[in-house]
This record gives C-alpha cells, sequence and structure tokens, in this order.
C-alpha cells in the first residue's frame, strides 16, 4: 500500500477477502506470515494494536451499539476523562471532536443522535468519522456498498476521493466491479484464500469477473417472452408491522398472474421481509386482502397456505429454509411428511422418503455425498437446491422466492435461475425478492420497487438500470405530463401522493444519464453481484462445508 | 429533469389501533377505581383512619374517616383511569399510572384501617417506612448484583446464591475475629467466590449461564447447609454468634418526620445501599467504566474492536456483583439475625424480579426493591390487625408485577442485548 492510495481488494464471498482484513485489524492471528508497515514487521495482539498502529476498519456489520448516541460510539474504546481513577466522560470534548472531525472532512452527522434510529447510509458515515477520530492513515472499508442505496453508494465515493486527497490510504473490499473501476488505483483479486493477480483499473469488466471467478461464465438468463394468465396472487392495501411494531409494509397493492416473473427491487428493509412473511402466513396482516386465485388467504396459517399451492424460499436458509442437523431426505419431506406416500397414520414411510429424495437429488442435481448426510454438511449452493426441490415438488400456482441466490456458487446460481423460469413456464405465477438489482432485472418480466414499505413503481425489464436505481432510493421521476395513473401505486393519503404513471416512468427519456458508475455493467454484475450484504457469513461457511 | 423523493411521513395509522396500550391500562385503572370506590367505600366504616407520623400511636398522625378516604382516593383513582382511557402525551403515561395506584393502595388502607379492631385504627407511618427498607434491603443489594452483572451481558440468577454465601461468610468469619468489618469484608469474598464461579463457567467455558445460575443456588445452600449443621450447631457461640453493626443516628437528618427515624437511625447496611445505588448509577452512566460496560452488554464485537477488553470487563463485573451481593446477605448476619439454613429463602429471586421490574437501571431497581418491599411490609402488618385479606396475596404481588412488566404493560422492558450470550472471539 502506497500513502493515499485507494486499493481495491475484489473476489467473490467466501474468497477469504475479510477474514485477510480482520487479521490486519487484529481481530484474528495470523496462523503463518507476517504484515509489514513502513518496512517494519507489525504484530497485532488486539485492535487497539492496530488503532495505535495508524489502521481502522469499517465492518461489514456495523460496529456500532445501537442504544448508544454517535458520540458514545466514537469515544468508546479511546474515551476522553476527567476526574482521575473514577473516570468521568468528558462528553463535550467528544462532542466537538466528532463535530470537528465531520466537519473537515464533510462527512455530516448529529452527534447526539441515537443510532438505531438512523439509516445505515449515515450509520455507516458514523463509522467513517469513529475510525477517523483515532487518526488512521490506512482506512478498510469492508463491503462498504453493499447495503447502500446507488445515491448513497455515490456519495461514499465521494468520501472516499477526498479522504485520498487527504493523503490517507484505503483498503476498498468488494465483489462489485463497477465501484471497483470507479475509484480504484490498484485492485489485487483474491480467490479461495488466494491472490490470483493485481490489475489497474483499466482492466476490462470481463478480465477481471473471470479473474475472480476462475472461468467464464454465462450471465444473463435465457428466457421466452412471458405468456401472463388470469391473477394468482393479488394484494390489497396490505398493511404489515416488523418485529418491533414499527410499519413495514405501508399499504402495498400488487398484482401477480399466471405465467409471468414478478420482481420486487429495493434495498435491503425497506419491509420485503415483511411483505412476504404476510403473505405466508408467518406475520399479522394489520389491514387489507390477500388473495390467491380469488380466494382470500390472509389470516390463515402458513400450513394451509402451502397446502393451497404456495411454493416458498425463504430469504434466509439457514433459519428459515432448513433443519441444518436433518438429512436430506428428511428435509426435503418438511413440508408433506404427513401426507401420503411418506406419512401414514402416526408413522413415517423411511423408505419412500429415501427412494423419493434420491430421484430428487438426481433431478435438481444437488451435490451430497447420500441422502442421508445432515444437510448443514452441504454447501450453500446445494442447501439452497434442496430447497427448491422441495418447494418445487409441488403442484403449485405460486411460487414466492425470496434472495434465491444469496450466498451460493455460480453454477447453482444458473440452475436455480433456470429452474425459476422453468416454473413460470409451467404457468405458475411466481415472485421473486432480491437486493440484487441484477437478478431481479435477469429474472423478471415486470419489477416492482418497493422503498419504505411502499411500492412506489412498477416498471418493465427494459428499464435503464439508473432509473430503478432512483426508484430504490425513492426518488420518482416526474412524469411529463398527464394525469397521475392509479393504477400501479395506491394513493396512500394526503401525505404520500405519489404521482407515478407506469408509463411514464418507464420512458427512459425522463431519467437523467448520471448513472451509478457502480451499476452499468448488467452483465458481469449479474454474478458479481450475484449475493446479497448478510451473505458473507454464508460464503465462507460454504468455503468450510468445501 | 425534475424528481420527487418520496416524504419521510409518519406510517399511516391502521384502524385496528384503538386499543393501544393507554388504553388498555387505562381500563384496567378504571376497573381498580371501581372497586376502590364501590367495594372499599361499602366496606370502610365510620372510623377515624389514622396514619401516624411518629413512634407514639397517641402522637401526631394525619387523620381521615374511612369510608371518606376509601371513596375519595377510589374517585383518584378512576380519575386516572378516565383520563388515561380518554387518550394523553406518552410522558404523562408514567405520572398518571403512578398516581393512580397510589390512590388505590391508600383508598385499600383507608378501608384496611378503618375497618381494623378497635383500639387499632391506625397505621404507624414510620414503622411501615423503616420495615419496608428493611426488606428491601437484601433486595437492593441483590439486584444492584444483578444491574452489575447483567449490563455487562452476564445473566445473574445466581444472586440467591451470592447473597446466601455472604450471609453464612459474614457469619461465620464475624464470630471467629469477633469483629463486624473482617465479618463484612468476609462477606464480599463470599459473595465473590460463588461469582467466580459463575465468571469461569459461563465466560471461559461458555456454560449456558441460567443453568449455571441454577447451580450454583443449589450449590450454595448445599454447602452452607453442610456447614451449618457440621459447624455452626456443634458451637453455636464461637461460629454463630457474629457482633452486629449498632445503629447509626445522623444527626439533622434523622429529625426529619417519619423519614428521620425510619430510615436516619439505621444501620450501614442501609446506608450502604443508598449510596451504592447512587455511585452505580453515576458510574454506570457517567464514566468510562460504565460506557465500556454497557456496549460489553449490548455489542461486545463492536466493543472488541475498539480495543475494549470484552471478556476481562466481563470478570471484573461479575466479580464486584458477587461482592455487592455478599454484603447484602451480610445485612441479616451481621445486624439482624443469626445464620440459618437456607434463610435467604428466595429474596434473591425477588431482587432478580426488581432488576427487570427496575429495567436494569439501579435507580429503577432501587424503587422496584422499595415497591416488593413495601408488600412485604404491608402483608406483615394486615396480619397483625387481622385483616380479611391473607398476606399470601400480597406476597404474589413481586411476581404479578415482574410478570406485567415483562409483558410491555408499564412501558417497555427491554434487556441488555447481548444479555446471557457467551462472547466467542472471531
Amino acid at each position: 500500500m502506497e500513502p493515499g492510495e485507494i486499493h481495491a481488494l475484489l473476489g467473490e464471498n467466501g474468497a477469504g477477502k475479510s477474514t485477510l482484513m480482520n487479521v490486519l485489524y487484529g481481530l484474528y492471528q495470523p496462523d503463518e506470515g507476517e504484515i509489514l508497515v513502513d518496512g517494519r514487521p507489525l504484530r497485532l495482539r488486539g485492535p487497539s494494536d492496530a488503532i495505535t498502529a495508524g489502521i481502522g476498519m469499517v465492518h461489514q456489520h456495523f460496529m456500532l451499539v445501537p442504544v448508544f448516541t454517535v458520540t458514545e460510539n466514537i469515544m468508546l474504546g479511546a474515551e476522553r476523562v476527567r476526574g482521575g481513577i473514577a473516570g468521568f466522560l468528558d462528553r463535550r470534548r467528544a462532542r466537538s471532536e466528532v463535530a470537528e472531525v465531520s466537519q473537515r472532512y464533510n462527512l455530516r452527522v448529529d452527534p447526539d443522535a441515537v443510532i438505531e434510529d438512523l439509516p445505515v447510509g449515515i450509520q455507516q458515515r458514523v463509522e467513517i468519522v469513529k475510525a477517523l477520530t483515532r487518526d488512521v492513515d490506512l482506512l478498510i472499508l469492508d463491503e462498504p456498498t453493499a447495503v447502500l442505496t446507488p445515491q448513497e453508494t455515490e456519495e461514499l465515493l465521494t468520501v472516499m476521493r477526498s479522504l485520498k486527497a487527504a493523503g490517507k490510504s484505503i483498503v476498498f473490499i468488494t465483489h462489485k466491479l463497477g465501484e471497483v473501476k470507479a475509484i480504484a488505483d490498484r485492485i489485487t483479486v483474491i480467490r479461495r484464500g488466494k491472490t490470483v493477480g493485481t490489475a489497474s483499473p483499466e482492466a476490462s469488466r470481463d478480465e477481471l469477473a473471470a479473474l475472480m471467478v476462475g472461468r467464464t461464465v454465462r450471465l444473463t438468463v435465457d428466457k421466452a417472452p412471458a405468456a401472463p394468465g388470469e391473477p394468482v396472487l393479488e394484494l390489497s392495501g396490505l398493511f404489515v408491522d416488523d418485529d418491533r411494531q414499527i410499519r413495514a409494509v405501508d399499504g402495498v397493492d400488487l398484482t401477480v398472474r399466471a405465467g409471468e416473473v414478478l420482481g420486487v427491487a429495493g434495498v435491503q428493509g425497506n419491509g420485503q421481509t415483511e411483505l412476504i412473511e404476510a403473505i405466508m402466513g408467518l406475520r399479522p396482516v394489520l389491514a387489507g386482502t390477500v388473495t390467491l386465485a380469488g380466494q382470500r388467504i390472509d389470516g390463515w396459517s402458513t400450513k394451509k397456505v402451502l397446502r393451497a399451492g404456495v411454493g416458498y424460499v425463504p430469504e434466509d436458509r439457514s433459519v428459515d429454509g432448513l433443519v441444518k442437523e436433518f438429512t436430506v431426505a428428511e428435509n426435503l419431506v418438511l413440508d408433506i411428511y404427513d401426507r401420503p406416500p411418506f406419512g401414514r397414520g402416526l408413522s413415517l414411510r423411511p423408505d419412500e422418503i429415501t427412494r423419493s429424495a434420491r430421484e430428487r437429488i438426481e433431478q435438481f442435481d444437488v451435490r451430497t455425498p447420500s441422502a442421508e448426510a445432515p444437510v448443514g454438511t452441504l454447501s450453500g449452493g446445494n442447501q439452497q437446491k434442496v430447497i427448491v426441490a422441495r418447494e418445487l415438488s409441488r403442484p403449485l400456482k405460486l411460487l414466492i422466492a425470496a434472495q434465491p441466490t444469496r450466498g451460493v456458487d455460480v453454477g447453482s446460481i444458473e440452475f436455480i435461475h433456470s429452474r425459476v423460469i422453468h416454473e413460470r413456464d409451467n404457468d405458475t405465477a411466481v415472485l421473486v425478492v432480491s437486493s440484487e438489482l441484477d437478478e431481479v432485472i435477469g429474472l423478471a418480466d415486470r419489477i416492482a420497487v418497493m422503498y419504505r414499505g411502499r411500492i412506489i413503481g412498477v416498471v418493465g425489464p427494459d428499464t435503464p438500470r439508473e432509473e430503478i436505481g432512483l426508484l430504490m432510493a425513492g426518488i420518482i421521476p416526474d412524469a411529463t405530463g398527464g394525469p397521475p395513473d392509479a393504477g400501479s401505486v395506491p394513493d396512500i393519503g394526503p401525505t404520500a401522493t405519489v404521482d407515478a404513471d407506469p408509463v411514464a416512468v418507464t420512458d427512459a427519456d425522463t431519467v437523467s444519464g448520471s448513472g451509478v458508475p457502480a451499476t452499468t455493467d448488467r452483465d458481469v454484475a449479474a454474478i458479481t453481484d450475484g449475493v446479497a450484504p448478510a451473505a458473507e457469513g454464508t460464503g465462507s461457511e460454504d468455503e468450510k462445508d468445501r | 429533469m425534475s424528481t420527487t423523493a418520496v416524504p419521510d411521513v409518519a406510517v399511516t395509522p391502521v384502524g385496528a389501533g384503538f386499543w393501544s396500550r393507554t388504553r388498555k391500562v387505562g381500563l384496567v385503572l378504571l376497573a381498580l377505581g371501581l372497586l376502590a370506590t364501590v367495594l372499599f367505600g361499602a366496606l370502610a366504616t365510620g372510623e377515624q383512619a389514622r396514619f401516624t407520623l411518629s413512634e407514639d400511636a397517641a402522637g401526631a398522625a394525619l387523620k381521615v374517616d374511612g369510608t371518606v378516604g376509601a371513596i375519595v382516593f377510589g374517585l383518584i383513582t378512576l380519575a386516572a383511569g378516565g383520563t388515561m382511557f380518554t387518550g394523553l402525551p406518552r410522558q404523562w403515561f408514567i405520572p398518571v399510572l403512578a398516581v393512580g395506584l397510589v390512590a388505590f393502595v391508600l383508598s385499600f388502607l383507608c378501608w384496611q384501617v378503618s375497618a381494623a379492631p378497635a383500639g387499632q385504627n391506625f397505621m404507624p407511618l414510620v414503622n411501615i417506612v423503616r420495615g419496608t427498607f428493611l426488606l428491601a434491603l437484601p433486595l437492593i443489594f441483590g439486584s444492584l448484583a444483578g444491574v452489575l452483572c447483567e449490563r455487562s451481558g452476564v445473566v445473574n440468577v445466581a444472586i440467591e446464591g451470592q447473597l446466601l454465601m455472604g450471609a453464612f461468610s459474614g457469619a461465620l468469619f464475624g464470630s471467629i475475629s469477633g469483629s463486624v468489618w473482617v465479618g463484612l469484608v468476609a462477606a464480599a469474598v463470599g459473595g465473590s467466590l460463588i461469582s467466580l464461579l459463575l465468571a469461569v463457567f459461563s465466560i471461559r467455558y461458555l456454560v449456558d449461564q441460567v443453568v449455571m445460575g441454577i447451580v450454583l443456588n443449589l450449590l450454595a445452600v448445599g454447602i452452607t447447609g453442610f456447614l451449618y449443621e457440621r459447624l455452626m450447631q456443634t458451637d453455636a457461640a464461637r461460629y454463630n454468634s457474629a457482633p452486629r453493626f449498632s445503629n447509626w443516628e445522623i444527626p439533622l437528618l434523622s429529625d426529619i418526620p417519619v423519614l428521620g427515624p425510619a430510615l436516619f437511625r439505621g444501620n450501614i447496611f442501609l446506608y450502604l445501599a443508598l449510596l451504592l445505588v447512587l455511585v452505580i448509577h453515576i458510574a454506570l452512566f457517567r464514566t468510562r467504566w460504565g460506557l465500556r460496560t454497557r456496549s460489553v452488554g449490548e455489542h461486545p464485537t463492536a466493543a472488541d474492536t475498539l480495543g475494549v477488553r470484552v471478556l476481562g470487563l466481563r470478570y471484573r463485573n461479575v466479580i464486584m456483583a458477587g461482592a455487592v451481593a455478599g454484603i447484602g446477605g451480610a445485612s441479616y448476619t451481621l445486624a439482624l439475625f443469626s445464620f440459618t439454613k437456607n434463610m435467604i429463602g428466595g429474596k434473591g429471586f425477588i431482587a432478580l424480579a426488581a432488576l427487570i421490574f427496575g429495567r436494569w437501571s439501579p435507580s429503577g431497581a432501587l424503587l422496584a426493591a422499595l415497591f416488593f418491599g413495601f408488600a412485604d411490609q404491608l402483608a406483615t402488618y394486615l396480619g397483625a390487625i387481622n385483616s380479611v385479606i391473607p398476606g399470601q396475596f400480597l406476597a404474589m404481588l413481586p411476581y404479578l408485577a415482574t410478570i406485567l412488566a415483562v409483558a410491555g404493560l408499564v412501558g417497555r422492558v427491554r434487556a441488555p442485548a447481548a444479555d446471557g450470550k457467551p462472547y466467542i472471539k472471531g
């Protein structure tokens, strides 16, 4: 690393980027090898050594105490105190330091705001200020853009440039090629824990992607035009709260037709999870209706919803999708274990379960030592295939897939995508929720963008990415004349008059060309961006499993 | 090109919100008020209910006609319930609730005192206040021990054991040395030993903290019970007759009516408890130690990345908690009674309840402990005046109150986020 350099560390999920940086930050101890700073070897026994050596890190999952204020979070570990041994906190001085640093680098934060009330973009800013108040020379940013909207990402890149101008070095960890090309001075690509090459930002995306993945991959999803039929899922005026009793879904109307894929795009945490859980009967519907093929299903138990012909690939497979300790065969019948031929009276029929499991392992290309292997020992991609196999083995009217390829290897992504399209072609209605825009664009026949619990626009799959990006940030390009159409966006009250006309929104002319560099190359990004924020853990787990 | 940002509107209200928490609590208060006004009013007699202000039963007193008092206080509760039911600003919730509940208790007392056997139609406030604090003492120490532990992320179910061990070692070493101060130090050490086991097993060996706490309680009962029978009972004069702290009268303050004689003629433990509440409260929210403790209890990984020694801090706090609880145990054996088998009798668990009811804050825990102490004292008083209300009903109060608190009826109760979760580095 040179002073004043932005060095990008590029690699797929589970490639070992975060682990490497945690070693550099003193959180993990290296088994072998050494770290050189200014030519001298450095031994880090813990993060405080790293901080002393001038190394700061912004973690992928923010290291902020949610119930503390910004100032408290920033002062923690490096408190200014008065009163000798008693150590009374000098809050005033800490606050003025925060204000000073945030002014110097133009990072606006309110020193007295409580972290849990702040949006993620601001929380990240707090993390950066936290590192800067510790006088670091080298700042490590671990997947900083995973949870940001394209606009917030752009702001972050600006901040990075100004830090660079101030002489700070930055290690920028990411798997998004666009961002790397936009900002990095040098690029190191890591795969499976090894440096596989360095590149300059002039290298083409394809070269970088090939380095990162190790082989050339097909990135688009092949599909025929959709032939939408009758509406299968109809949501009308849906209101749902999250676990903290805060409104998460705020008046959603949505229709999914047979034989089409409706993609829900949006930055994580805008109500997508709660929306899906409400449909599945996993979360109470406060108001509004959910209709499946003409029948109201809100208030039904999840079991009843599943048996009415709904397939469900949950967002977090290890928590909601599988029982890790159970075998592959057992996991494959979790939905219908009590139905013939798998169950009879009070007993299960293991032969039938095993026989059918073998069939489906074959059919869905699940790479497992045997049908009796605990599902937790499989790689992430194969675990996901087990879920897909289970859900697609029932006759479905509706398939709901939430983050279907999160933390999944490239080969499995292709397979899962093709199965989803295959299901669509069998006249099933498909609802795909993904925080990866490229996945949504690749799969969907129509795209609904969710922002703060509302659908703020429904657009076609050919809509420019920049426009969808703006929608994800809650910015609606103004309709160029014509009365607002109530079709796609419900009028939810006087405070939120959203004049969005689906036709006008899709009209590319109304959108400025200043897109986000990170998100212009759809083809490559479809795999490189193919994994969502929280997936790093699952990704490295894959590593372990193999 | 112009763009429209979606306005940051408050969420759209949904019709189902009629039965808000305020409404539900208001309804409960209305029911209590009705009960007080009608039932207590009807059962109360025209006798004067006297609340005496000094130790002398015939001395100065607050007087009120029983029936009138019961009805008037009942109406106050009704009014509080009504106000709450029709809706009121957030910040008024707790004060109005407090007024309603206190008025209900007063209405109840007017009935009870006025209906007491002839000649006993008075309630000695000094005794009641003194008894409340006395009964609350082990709860205060115990819940402070809980605060220290749980704020740094270790669940302390072993309070009972720590109190018991403190009481035992205080009695034993106080007797052997003949010095109250040696006894006090020994009590702190005894409590810390139980804590040390809790710390080692839950922090180092990642044993489930609740299970470990329960095991330690049983261990403390076993060890002290065994040594009591084999050692103390063989020679009580030598091993179980610890000297006792005498009462210290604080000049000036002890002359305050009611509170003076009740609070400022007490023993060292009472003063120590109040002082500790103050000190821990300030330390927790104003000092470096407090900030780090709270960060370790909320988000240990974040603290670790900033160079805070998570495990070290947890060890230290858990052991300090044991010392505090140990001193609490000694408030029995070095001031009131000689040691008997299992003499804490579940107070440690009520202290745990006080900790939760007090929302993991030292001052909250103090208030909760006093409330529970009052319930306990009231039960004794009702027994003394042959009340129709069995004292056992009041003995249920701490648990009932805790269930209500945990159920979220009295404000949101939120434990430290990492409470009970072992921290594994990396």
